[in-house]
């Protein structure tokens, strides 16, 4: 019996050779070490991501992200859906408060599932794998696991928008939330403590449609990070992630710097942490290494 | 199509566009409830790029300019980033209510021609409702070639280092443009998206 | 009084037995204090130490009594004696917590305390116990004049509270402004529609109540007297005229709206469509009177379109209109708004402003109006041209940064302002000679006090009001302005000030009863007597009082009026041939503490620095400093006074005279913005001193050797740190040359 049980959304982006495929690996090796089962909801489907309202009014989103709850509350009931994708959870969540408010909202939205043979009850709920961590296991647990502490890696705790706009992880502060931080303390790194460029917006969609734009934004990211002494970047978003690894050699081209610093996923942090292989926390996933995780991870360590 | 739909509502609302933004753009009843502080136009990452400020946005509602307000950029440029949502303080839902001014001016027709992130918009949208779930490969590609074959192939050649840089890092998979990965039921899915639209279009009276 | 019988009292408490030789401090008492009994006690505040003073009183007849233990302004309950004369040598908060805790300190914090004693042990014996004012009368009937909103709460509190009341007012009925209202804004949950104004409702009730007496038509033909004995002659309109006494006023005399007409660019007068708030009030009364909608003026027609300009004629930079916000207005627009939203939501209404403002729960109560449909559209309206039914109203639009019209306007309400009615501006308008007087038709009370006939006024002619500190108090004790004669305000705001202005009325005819003071020296029992024989007729006291207590007889001699007297002591600093005293505060008082000082010679290198503080902010601030542990200079002697206005340039001369080396006066701020507790005092004193250069160079003496300070009591770190940057300027201009002469 595992310690917590979960009706897992990995998202588009996180799938088997998808972009934020190192994410999904570093996450399943986490969780094992922290004994949390995750089961993939049966057939989920795209939560229509931020940028495509060109297509529909709201009540078609509402409908797509009301599937994977209905799915959920079918096939795994009793369990919380966890995304770890940061705007499959807030897209998630943003319909389910709104069906859950609007009596009528539900109804249409009903109606529309009902051509899918399926409905919404308003009993699943959804969370984020960081609230999962945080709220449901804890610090105290998190660190109880660390065996190879991050010791002497300096991280700037990158947040960005959607994990904590509108919405925000356990309450914290929307111009400084510092659960990243935390977290990055818990496996033994040293956060970065007046990182400025901690929530700004890295352009999300937006970095494909105006790169120009979107650069000057990931230009400021990254430059404070250096700015900062950090190590690496950390964040728990992969949008955030994409962004601000791959457009490096633009930004280099566009600026003239000469930007090459890795931007990982705390669940990487965490699997080389809790004794990992580099394998294991999906460290090849990276298009700038990250050496010092990578280093750490093949030090000989207890397991 | 959209220049019929634009009469219609031309023909509907007269002169109240804040009663048509009201009934018909997702969220809009709360365009009126805004008091012109400007702390969005403030906290907006693109805000040096936008012609409008979301306050202004509002402030042009009331004030009927309809025109100007459907074809502007600015709703366009929302990085969906919540800072303005976050720190409004009547607590206006406005990244919603700049994506719901998008759909409206795109279903309208009015939205500007060859807006990136408008075109970038309509093919998210078609690329995962076509199997239920987003393709990266095939999202980019079809963006780099909405300029015909020729700018698509530069553009390629363009990101053809980060493309490398993804397929190395086991990112990106060529075999996700024959089809890829998406829903079983994808019968069940398009079926309950177009029901979706059905109602919401009967609601606000686009259809009767 | 019976003969003189002198005691000191030493404390060994807190930590002065440790820092000090008390036993010197007792012989300082007894050898150069010459006090008649000197006690030293361990611990002075407890109840045997208490007890000990209580019984060297009551079996020894002790009459005079120095503790020379903590400041003044603590243990007040322990060191309670009100039948003696008390000083209080502070050597807690003023020499131990204030001097470093060294060796090489030791002896000038012994200097200190030791002149601190000899200081207080001058002092008592100069003081008497005050015996309280001989003119207290009780009188608890209150009499209010102006029967609103404002005045009708403060007639119904008082009476609650068992005070008799008489109500004045001008016109033939109760009411006031808020009896021309259709609706008055919300004052509770959930702050979303306009209420009942309540008005019938406070009318039968303070016709119902037997403790209020209306009278209606009727205003006020003189007042003279004080708290406790005012007398006021009630005229009607027929002519007669009765006169009656009360203990203390509240003037609740309200506002009249700023003349629209002054705004011929707004289209008032041009069309009947045009109208101030007041206007739509009217309006809107007829129509729900006929049960039918608002119609348009001009024809009768409908209104589909309303438009309310914001700041009319107000926070106008232009100096042509009122200069200020009237704060209840945006509500007010709002709510009017709402009279036809309500009705039909079909019709437009938008609010063009420049800022929004809605105190309180207003914003509730804007957003309510946004949510029913009211735009609210931030421009600054230019022109509003009528023509025919329609009217066009012109703005800047300043989100869109660019000029806009509503056209077809039916109906525009222009937001003007209140103005008070506060009667005569007495700067401007002279008393008449004493023996000459006669009533003002613009007055509202008639005072025949000798500074002039109504409140003085504070800023754009809204009656005083101390609002820094207290807002209640006026410059005029036991007159109590309340509502919008004070202030800009609103229904809600009005029946709160109201209230509090009706409870300062009553503490302060009872206060007069006991012969007491009122704020801020509440409960002094001293008072102001002259020594007529002395006085050369200067009219200084009379003119400089803040407060107008003192009148003028038809000699020209001053006629102190004891409970009108606030106990600053102005006078006495004002007064050039030294008459006018306190039982327990006077020229002698303080001279004799700066005299008792022993001033080393000029080979010492010890200098002696007076410092006079006010003891509302500047001494509570050196004590807390004190507390805080906060050093300053050994070489300071500061000496309390009531108010740097009560400060006699004496003293300043006594001082240099003695030798000492400078004098700092510490007062609290004066001008616009001031925090004098009683108003003018610092003010005067700064003015006093501007001239005491003159008197400086006939000494030979340096200017800087006197130098005046503003200290709030916040400044604890500052007023040390100005005490010591004065002391390092008289090292460097060096020792006085007139040590030795005095």
């Amino acid at each position: 019996m595992a310690n917590k049980d979960y009706a897992f959304y990995p998202g588009c982006t996180s799938h088997y050779r998808g972009s934020a495929s190192n994410y999904l690996v570093s996450v399943e090796s986490m969780c094992r070490t922290l004994d949390v089962k995750l089961t993939q909801i049966p057939d989920w489907n795209c939560c229509g991501a931020s940028v495509s309202y060109a297509g529909s009014g709201e009540l078609a989103r509402h409908v797509i992200n009301a599937r994977n709850f209905a799915l959920a509350e079918q096939h795994l009931p009793g369990r919380d859906v966890v995304a770890t994708c940061a705007a499959c959870w807030l897209n998630a969540r943003e319909s389910k408060e709104q069906l859950d408010a609007s009596a009528g909202l539900l109804a249409d939205t009903n109606e529309a599932l009902k051509e899918a043979g399926l409905r919404y009850q308003g009993i699943a709920s959804v969370r984020h794998m960081v609230e999962v961590l945080i709220e449901d296991l804890g610090y105290e647990e998190l660190g109880r696991h660390v065996v190879k502490p991050l010791e002497g890696v300096k991280f700037a705790g990158y947040v960005g928008c959607q994990t904590n706009r509108p919405f925000g992880i356990a309450g914290e502060s929307f111009e400084n939330p510092v659960y990243l931080d935390k977290l990055v303390e818990t496996v033994g790194g040293q956060a970065v403590a007046d990182y400025d460029q901690k929530v700004t917006c890295c352009g999300g969609a937006l970095a494909v449609s105006e790169p120009e734009k979107s650069q000057a934004q990931i230009k400021d990211i990254v430059e404070s990070a250096y700015d900062h002494g950090a190590d690496m970047i950390v964040t728990p978003c992969p949008l955030c992630q994409a962004n601000v690894e791959i457009y490096q050699a633009d930004v280099n081209q566009r600026y003239g710097t000469k930007f090459n610093m890795p931007v990982t996923y705390y669940s990487q942090l965490m699997t080389v942490a809790y004794g990992g292989s580099a394998e294991e926390a999906a460290l090849d996933g990276q298009i700038i290494r990250a050496t010092r995780l990578e280093e750490i991870a093949a030090t000989p360590g207890k397991r | 199509m959209p220049t019929a739909l634009n009469e219609q509502a031309l023909a509907r609302y007269r002169n109240d566009f804040l009663r048509e933004v009201e009934e018909r753009v997702d969220e809009g009843g709360w365009v009126k409830m805004c008091m012109q502080c400007g702390v969005c136009a403030g906290s907006c990452p693109f805000g040096p790029h936008w012609e409008h400020s979301p306050q202004k946005i509002f402030m042009m509602i009331r004030a009927g300019k309809r025109e100007e307000v459907l074809a502007s950029d600015s709703m366009w440029m929302c990085t969906s980033c919540y800072n303005c949502v976050v720190r409004c303080p009547r607590k206006l839902p406005i990244t919603t209510i700049m994506h719901g001014l998008a759909t409206y001016a795109h279903r309208l027709g009015l939205a500007p021609k060859r807006q990136p992130t408008r075109d970038f918009s309509v093919i998210f949208w078609e690329n995962f409702t076509r199997n239920g779930r987003a393709n990266e490969i095939r999202l980019m590609l079809r963006l780099w070639f909405r300029d015909g074959f020729g700018a698509g192939i530069r553009k390629a050649l363009a990101m053809k280092e980060v493309g490398l840089g993804m397929l190395r890092a086991k990112r990106m998979s060529p075999f996700e443009i024959f089809g890829g990965h998406g829903v079983k039921d994808v019968k069940g899915f398009q079926a309950m998206i177009r029901k979706a639209q059905e109602i919401e279009d009967r609601k606000r009276g686009f259809s009767k | 009084m019976a003969e003189m019988k002198t005691a000191a009292y030493v404390c060994q408490g807190c930590g002065l037995g440790e820092r000090l030789s008390t036993q010197q401090l007792a012989q300082v008492a007894q050898k150069e204090g010459k006090m008649a009994l000197v006690r030293e006690h361990p611990f002075l505040c407890s109840a045997a130490g208490v007890q000990a003073i209580r019984d060297d009183i009551e079996k020894d007849g002790v009459t005079h009594i120095a503790i020379a233990a903590c400041s003044r302004r603590a243990k007040t309950e322990a060191f309670h004696f009100p039948a003696v004369a008390m000083s209080r040598a502070n050597l807690r908060e003023g020499v131990i917590w204030s001097q470093p805790d060294t060796e090489a300190a030791r002896e000038t914090t012994q200097e200190m305390a030791d002149d601190y004693v000899r200081m207080a042990c001058a002092e008592v014996k100069k003081m008497k116990a005050p015996a309280g004012n001989p003119e207290a009368a009780r009188n608890t009937r209150l009499l209010v004049v102006g029967g609103g909103i404002s005045g009708m709460t403060a007639a119904l509190e008082a009476s609650k509270a068992g005070y008799p009341v008489t109500l004045v007012e001008k016109t033939a009925a109760l009411g006031g402004w808020a009896a021309k209202l259709w609706k008055r804004t919300p004052a509770r949950e959930p702050f979303q529609a306009p209420a009942e104004t309540g008005v019938a409702a406070m009318i039968e009730a303070v016709r119902a109540d037997p403790n209020i007496e209306v009278r209606l038509s009727s205003t006020i033909a003189r007042t003279s007297g004080a708290p406790g004995r005012f007398s006021v002659a009630i005229a009607t309109e027929s002519g007669g005229a009765a006169t009656e006494d009360f203990g203390a006023i509240v003037q609740a005399s309200g506002f009249s709206l700023y003349d629209a007409s002054k705004l011929p660019e707004l289209g008032f007068g041009k069309s009947p469509n045009v109208v101030d708030q007041a206007g739509l009030e009217r309006l809107a009364r007829e129509a729900a009177a006929g049960n039918a909608p608002i119609r348009r003026p001009s024809d009768d027609g409908e209104v589909k379109t309303v438009v309310f300009v914001q700041c009319a004629g107000q926070r106008d930079a232009t100096g042509e209109h009122l200069p200020y916000c009237s704060g209840h207005c945006c509500a007010t627009s709002i709510k009017q708004a709402m009279y036809f939203k309500d009705a039909n939501p079909a019709v437009d209404t938008v609010v063009l402003y420049t800022d929004l403002r809605v105190p309180g729960n207003g914003e509730d109560f804007y957003r309510s109006g946004q949510s029913k449909g009211v735009v609210f559209t931030k421009g600054a309206v230019s022109a509003v041209e009528p023509a025919g039914n329609a009217c066009s109203v012109r703005f800047r639009d300043l989100i869109l940064d660019e000029d806009a019209t509503i056209e077809n306007a039916d109906l525009v309400v222009l937001a003007t302002g209140q103005v008070p009615n506060s009667g005569v501006d007495i700067e401007k308008v002279a008393q008449n000679e004493p023996g000459e007087w006669q009533p003002d038709a613009n007055s509202v009370l008639n005072l025949v006090y000798r500074q002039g006939k109504d409140l003085p006024l504070l800023r754009h002619g809204f009656s005083d009001s101390h609002f820094i500190c207290f807002p209640y108090e006026t410059r005029r004790t036991g007159i109590y302005a309340a509502g919008p004669v004070r202030r800009p305000m609103d229904i809600a705001q009005a029946v709160e000030d109201a209230t509090g202005a009706a409870l300062k009325a009553i503490q302060a005819a009872e206060n007069a009863a006991l012969g007491r003071a009122a704020h801020p020296r509440s409960g002094d029992l001293s008072f102001p007597i002259v020594r007529l024989d002395g006085c050369t007729q200067c009219k200084r006291c009379t003119v400089e009082c803040p407060f107008g207590a003192i009148d003028e007889d038809e000699k020209r001699y001053p006629v102190f009026n004891e409970s009108r007297c606030r106990r600053c002591g102005t006078c006495m600093g004002a007064c050039p041939v030294r008459v006018i005293s306190f039982e327990n505060y006077s020229v002698d008082t303080v001279g004799a503490q700066l005299k008792a000082v022993d001033v080393p010679d000029e080979f010492s290198e010890k200098p002696r620095i007076l410092v006079l503080a006010c003891e509302n902010d500047a001494y509570p601030a050196l004590d807390m400093a004190g507390m805080a542990r906060r050093t300053y200079s050994a070489f300071v002697r500061i000496i309390p006074v009531r108010c740097l206005g009560s400060v006699n340039t004496i003293w300043v001369s006594d001082a240099l005279n003695s030798g000492y080396d400078g004098v700092m006066l510490m007062g609290c701020k004066h001008g616009d913005d001031y925090q004098c507790h009683f108003v003018k005092g610092s003010e005067l004193a700064n003015y006093r001193m501007s001239k005491i250069d003159d008197t400086l160079k006939q000494m030979a003496l340096e200017t800087e050797r006197v130098a005046t300070y503003e200290v709030a009591i916040t400044d604890i770190e500052r007023a040390p740190r100005l005490i010591d940057e004065y002391a390092a300027k008289i090292a460097e201009i060096g020792m006085s040359p007139l040590k030795g002469f005095a």
